[in-house]
C-alpha cells in the first residue's frame, strides 16, 4: 500500500527508553506521519548535524499512538548508540512515511487467516500490522450491518523467533490485539527450540491454511525460507526486506533487490514485496 | 546581486545544480523542494541500452562519506526520452543529460538521439568507476578519464556530433587532473565537472568479505571534499573553460570553498541523500554570503583564492 505524501521536518522526541537488553523504544511527535502512514512503511532519522554517522538511518514504524510515531530499535552500531542517548524534548530531523507497506486490507478480506512471522527485530512493523488487522476485522463486522458488543476475534497467528527468551519482544502486545502467539528460540529458553521457520512449517501442517496470507519480517535467510515454504504450499506471502540504504527515497538506487521484473529498490518499490517476485541468491 | 553564471551556451540563473546519480530524474525530490529554484538538473547517467546495474549491496557508509557501486542502472536512452524527459522539461530549468557509452558507435547514436531532444547540455561521464565494460580500451587505463588521449578522443567525438554544450565529467583517480582537464578543453569541451567519486573499498572484518558486492566502489561525501577542492584549484590554473565543482558539498561553507578555488558552478550530490533540501539551502546561503560581503556578482568570487 502506498501513501504518497513525503514529509521532512524536525520532530520532538517524546520518550526514548530501554525496553530490555539492547532494545529501545522511542516515540516522536509527528502528527502528519501518524495520520497517513501504513504498516510496513518506514521513516528515516538524521542522527547528527555532523558527518559521523553521515547517512540517515531507516526505521520501521512500530506503532502509532495519537500524534506520535513509535520506533523499536536495537543498539547495534554507532548510529543507534547516538540515537539511544537522545533525550525527550530534543528534536530529530525525520522523513516519512516512506516506501510501500503491507497490502493488508485486501488480504484480510480474501484470506481471513493471517500468519505473521517475525525474526528478532522483525516484530517492529508487524505489531503495527497486527493492530491494523484487528481494526480492519472490527470495521468489517460493522459494515455488515451487525454490531458486535465485543471486538470481532482476529484470526491471526504470530510466530516470533529469536536467539533466546531475552530477545523476544512484543509478545504481550500481540496477544492484546487478539493474536495467537507462538515463540521459537535457538536455545530453547522459551517456546519451541529451533528456527521460527520450522515453527511455521509445523503450524501449516496442523491447520487449514488455504485462505491464509503470510507476512514476514526478519533476517534475509528467514525470509528466503518463508518464501520457499510458501511456494511449496502455494501460499501468498508478503515480506519486508532490508538492504543498505543511502537516500531512502528512491534516488540513489543503492538498496537493490533482484526481482522477476529486474532490480527494484527496497526503499521505494518495497520494503514489502510479494515473496514470489523475489529472486533469492544461491546458497 | 547576480548569481547567474554561464557554462558554454548554457545560462544558469544560479550556479547550484544537483549531481548525476544523486537526484534520480527529479521526481523523487518533488515532495521535498521547489525543484525549479535550482540552477539545473544533471540526470542519472543514461546509456543507449537499459542497464540493470550491479548486485547488492551497492552502498555502504564510511567515515564522513559513503561508497557506491550502482553500476549505472538506467532505463536506456529511449525510455529516458519518452518516460523521464517530458516531466523534467516541465520543471522549467535546464536539463543536463549525463551520458556514457561503451563504444564510439553507441556514443554517436545516443548523441544523435539527444540532439533532437529537449536537453540543454550533455555531461559526458568518462569516469564511472563501477562499470568495467565502459572502461577505456584505447590506452589500457581503467577509465577513459584516466588517460589524456582517450579523454581527448571521446570529447572530440561528441564535439563533432553535437552543437550542444558539452561538459566532461572527470575522474579524481589520476596523477595530474589539470592535464586531463586540458585534454578535454582542447577537444572542445565547454566545461569540465570535477570530481567523480574516488575508487575505494571497505571490508567486513567479521566475514573478511568486501562490503560491496562489486568489491570496490566510489567514495563520496565530506571525506572527499579536500581532494575535490585541490583538484578544482589545480585545474583552474591551467584551463580556460568553466569548472563545475563537486565533492562532499554539504552546506554553504563547503560550497564557497569550491567557488573560491575556481569553480563557476557546483553540484550537490551525496548531501541530497542526507538532506533533500540541501541544494535549496545552499542557494539561499550563497545569496546571504554575497550580501554580507558586499559582493555584487558571484563571478567575482570565482577563483578568488588568496595565496
Amino acid at each position: 500500500m502506498v501513501s504518497k505524501k513525503k514529509l521532512q521536518f524536525k520532530a520532538k522526541l517524546l520518550y526514548n527508553k530501554r525496553e530490555k537488553g539492547s532494545f529501545f523504544r522511542l516515540k516522536i511527535l509527528a502528527p502528519a506521519i501518524a495520520a497517513s502512514c501504513l504498516p510496513g512503511q518506514f521513516v528515516t532519522l538524521r542522527l547528527t548535524d555532523g558527518c559521523q554517522p553521515l547517512l540517515r538511518r531507516p526505521f520501521s514504524i512500530h506503532r502509532i499512538s495519537g500524534s506520535g510515531v513509535e520506533i523499536l530499535y536495537e543498539l547495534v552500531g554507532r548510529g543507534t548508540q547516538i540515537l539511544s542517548q537522545k533525550r525527550p524534548g530534543e528534536y530529530l530531523d525525520i522523513i516519512g512515511p516512506l516506501g510501500n507497506g503491507f497490502n493488508y486490507p485486501l488480504s484480510a478480506i480474501r484470506y481471513p487467516l493471517s500468519i505473521l512471522v517475525a525474526g528478532g527485530m522483525g516484530v517492529a512493523p508487524l505489531l503495527f500490522l497486527a493492530e491494523r488487522l484487528a481494526y480492519s476485522v472490527e470495521r468489517r463486522a460493522h459494515s455488515k450491518g451487525r454490531l458486535y458488543a465485543k471486538r470481532y476475534p482476529l484470526n491471526a497467528f504470530v510466530l516470533i523467533g529469536a536467539k533466546n527468551k531475552n530477545q523476544i519482544l512484543c509478545e504481550k502486545e500481540f496477544r492484546k490485539f487478539g493474536c495467537t502467539v507462538k515463540i521459537a528460540t535457538d536455545d530453547g529458553s522459551k517456546g519451541y527450540k529451533g528456527k521460527v521457520t520450522q515453527l511455521l512449517q509445523h503450524l501449516l501442517s496442523t491447520i487449514d491454511h488455504r485462505l491464509s496470507t503470510i507476512y514476514g519480517c526478519g533476517p534475509r535467510p528467514m525470509l528466503k525460507e518463508i518464501s520457499r515454504i510458501c511456494q511449496r504450499r502455494n501460499l501468498a506471502a508478503q515480506l519486508s526486506l532490508e538492504e543498505h540504504m543511502a537516500c531512502g527515497i528512491g534516488a540513489c538506487l543503492g538498496c537493490a533487490v533482484d526481482t522477476k521484473e529486474g532490480y527494484k529498490t527496497v526503499c521505494k518499490d518495497g520494503p514489502v514485496f510479494d515473496a514470489d517476485r523475489i529472486i533469492w541468491e544461491a546458497e | 546581486m547576480k548569481l547567474s553564471v554561464n557554462i558554454g551556451k548554457l545560462k544558469l540563473k544560479n550556479p547550484v545544480m544537483v549531481a548525476s546519480g544523486t537526484f534520480g530524474y527529479a521526481g523523487e525530490f518533488a515532495g521535498f523542494i521547489d525543484i525549479n529554484k535550482l540552477g539545473a538538473i544533471v540526470t542519472k547517467t543514461i546509456t543507449l541500452k537499459p542497464r540493470p546495474g550491479n548486485p547488492a549491496p551497492r552502498t555502504c557508509e564510511t567515515p564522513a562519506g559513503m561508497l557506491n557501486a550502482i553500476g549505472l542502472e538506467n532505463p536506456g536512452a529511449d525510455a529516458f526520452l519518452k518516460e523521464k524527459l517530458p516531466a523534467l522539461n516541465k520543471i522549467g530549468i535546464p536539463v543536463i543529460a549525463s551520458i556514457a557509452a561503451e563504444t564510439p558507435g553507441e556514443l554517436k547514436e545516443i548523441i544523435n538521439l539527444l540532439n533532437d531532444a529537449q536537453v540543454n547540455a550533455i555531461e559526458l561521464n568518462l569516469s564511472c568507476p563501477n562499470v568495467k565494460s565502459l572502461q577505456s580500451t584505447i590506452s589500457g587505463s581503467p577509465l577513459i578519464a584516466q588517460d589524456a588521449q582517450a579523454t581527448h578522443n571521446w570529447v572530440r567525438a561528441v564535439r563533432k556530433a553535437t552543437r550542444k554544450t558539452i561538459i566532461a565529467k572527470l575522474s579524481p583517480n589520476v596523477a595530474d587532473i589539470a592535464e586531463i582537464a586540458l585534454a578535454a578543453q582542447r577537444a572542445g569541451a565547454d566545461a569540465v565537472s570535477l570530481i567523480n567519486t574516488i575508487t575505494a573499498m571497505s571490508i567486513d572484518t567479521k566475514t573478511r568479505r568486501p562490503v560491496l558486492a562489486n568489491i570496490t566502489g566510489g567514495l563520496s561525501g565530506p571525506a572527499v571534499r579536500p581532494v575535490a577542492v585541490r583538484m578544482v584549484w589545480e585545474a583552474y590554473q591551467k584551463i580556460k573553460v568553466p569548472i563545475i565543482g563537486m565533492g562532499g558539498i554539504m552546506d554553504v561553507q563547503s560550497a564557497l570553498e569550491f567557488f573560491i578555488a575556481g569553480a563557476s558552478a557546483i553540484n550537490i550530490g551525496t548531501a541530497n541523500f542526507i538532506n533533500p533540501r540541501a541544494s535549496i539551502e545552499i542557494i539561499s546561503g550563497l545569496k546571504q554570503y554575497l550580501k554580507e560581503n558586499k559582493i555584487k556578482d558571484i563571478n567575482n568570487l570565482i577563483g578568488s583564492l588568496r595565496t
